[in-house]
């Protein structure tokens, strides 16, 4: 029966002030009922303060065939992290 | 303090709880499976402080016969189909939001009616969204929702027969559980149900001991393993 169900990916908000990460999916009829899904599967144990979920169709994700061209030529400009600056002594929380 | 009230209440939780838990394995889907345990811990919580009220939680719970438990005999139907169960539970989380909510303010149970009333608000929301869905779904689902409220419904005349110790409104409380149940069951395109639910053919006298035919067998399953082992562990 869950088979005839859509599918929606669930995004947890665990504190607030951070941002929503993803948490996993699970099967509903519609949104409403996949809320509440989400509430009992994934915030049980006090996981989150706020929940998203999104139809997994509305969803566009890179393919793994396109892995090389989409995140191989940033791995080879090092000079594009900041690496390369001295941090001062005073500078906390980084 | 009476203890009557406790093991009324507490028995209400732990019969529920424990025609909930039978759902386990067989549920129509593992989302609803996982929905419906989650009610099912909510109500044991809530038995256990209850019941530790009126006496020692295990004794109660396991050693009673079934005419000492004081549960509505509402709650100790059995399943039947998934509407049937999301019929029992609309009918029963809507009278225990109610009932909780009026509580709030009581010396001796307010505390744990204060905490409960927003797992018992929730059960509310999932079995009213079942009701919504299942009454104005297909033909057959419709069918399934009405008839499992018409099979219950002479079983709620029975949760506004005062309970000793426990000082309300009844009338009051009933009046409530009436207007927000007959609004859900219309927003479902469903039939308020015509038959009685007090008197000669209505049902209900489990806060008297007196239950209906298969509570005895859920009773066998549930104490058997503390019978057998007395004082088993993990």
């Amino acid at each position: 029966m869950s088979g005839d169900w859509p599918l929606w990916e669930v995004f947890v908000r665990s504190r607030r002030g951070l941002s929503h990460t993803h948490a996993g999916s699970l099967h509903a009829p519609d949104a409403e009922l996949a809320l509440r899904n989400a509430r009992d599967l994934y915030t049980r144990r006090s996981e989150g303060v706020s929940i998203w979920v999104v139809p997994s169709t509305a969803i566009t994700a890179s393919s793994p065939d396109e892995k090389d061209p989409f995140f191989e030529p940033a791995a080879d400009k090092p000079y594009r992290h900041p690496t390369f600056y001295e941090i001062p002594d005073g500078v906390k929380h980084l | 303090m009476d203890t009557g009230a406790a093991l009324a209440l507490g028995d209400d939780a732990l019969v529920l709880s424990h025609r909930l838990a039978e759902w386990a394995g067989h549920a129509p889907v593992l989302e609803e499976e996982v929905a419906l345990a989650n009610i099912a811990l909510d109500l044991l919580g809530q038995a256990r402080i209850l019941l530790s009220m009126a006496g020692d939680e295990d004794e109660l719970a396991y050693l009673r016969e079934e005419r000492a438990f004081r549960n509505l005999q509402l709650v100790e139907q059995p399943n039947g189909d998934f509407a049937h169960t999301i019929a029992r539970q609309l009918l029963f989380s809507t009278y225990q939001r109610f009932l909780y909510e009026a509580l709030a303010g009581d010396p001796v149970f307010g505390p744990l009616a204060v905490k409960a009333v927003k797992e018992v608000a929730y059960h509310q929301d999932h079995a009213e969204q079942w009701t919504l869905r299942l009454g104005d779904g297909t033909e057959e689902s419709q069918g399934r929702m009405q008839r499992g409220l018409d099979a219950l419904w002479r079983f709620t005349g029975e949760m506004f027969r005062p309970v000793e110790g426990l000082a309300l409104n009844w009338q009051k409380l009933e009046e409530r559980w009436l207007a927000s149940v007959t609004a859900v069951i219309e927003r479902a395109t469903l039939r308020v149900p015509g038959g009685p639910r007090t008197g000669a053919w209505a049902a209900g006298a489990g806060r008297e001991g007196l239950h209906t035919e298969s509570f005895g067998r859920m009773l066998a399953e549930m104490q058997h393993l503390h019978r057998s082992h007395p004082g088993a562990s993990w």
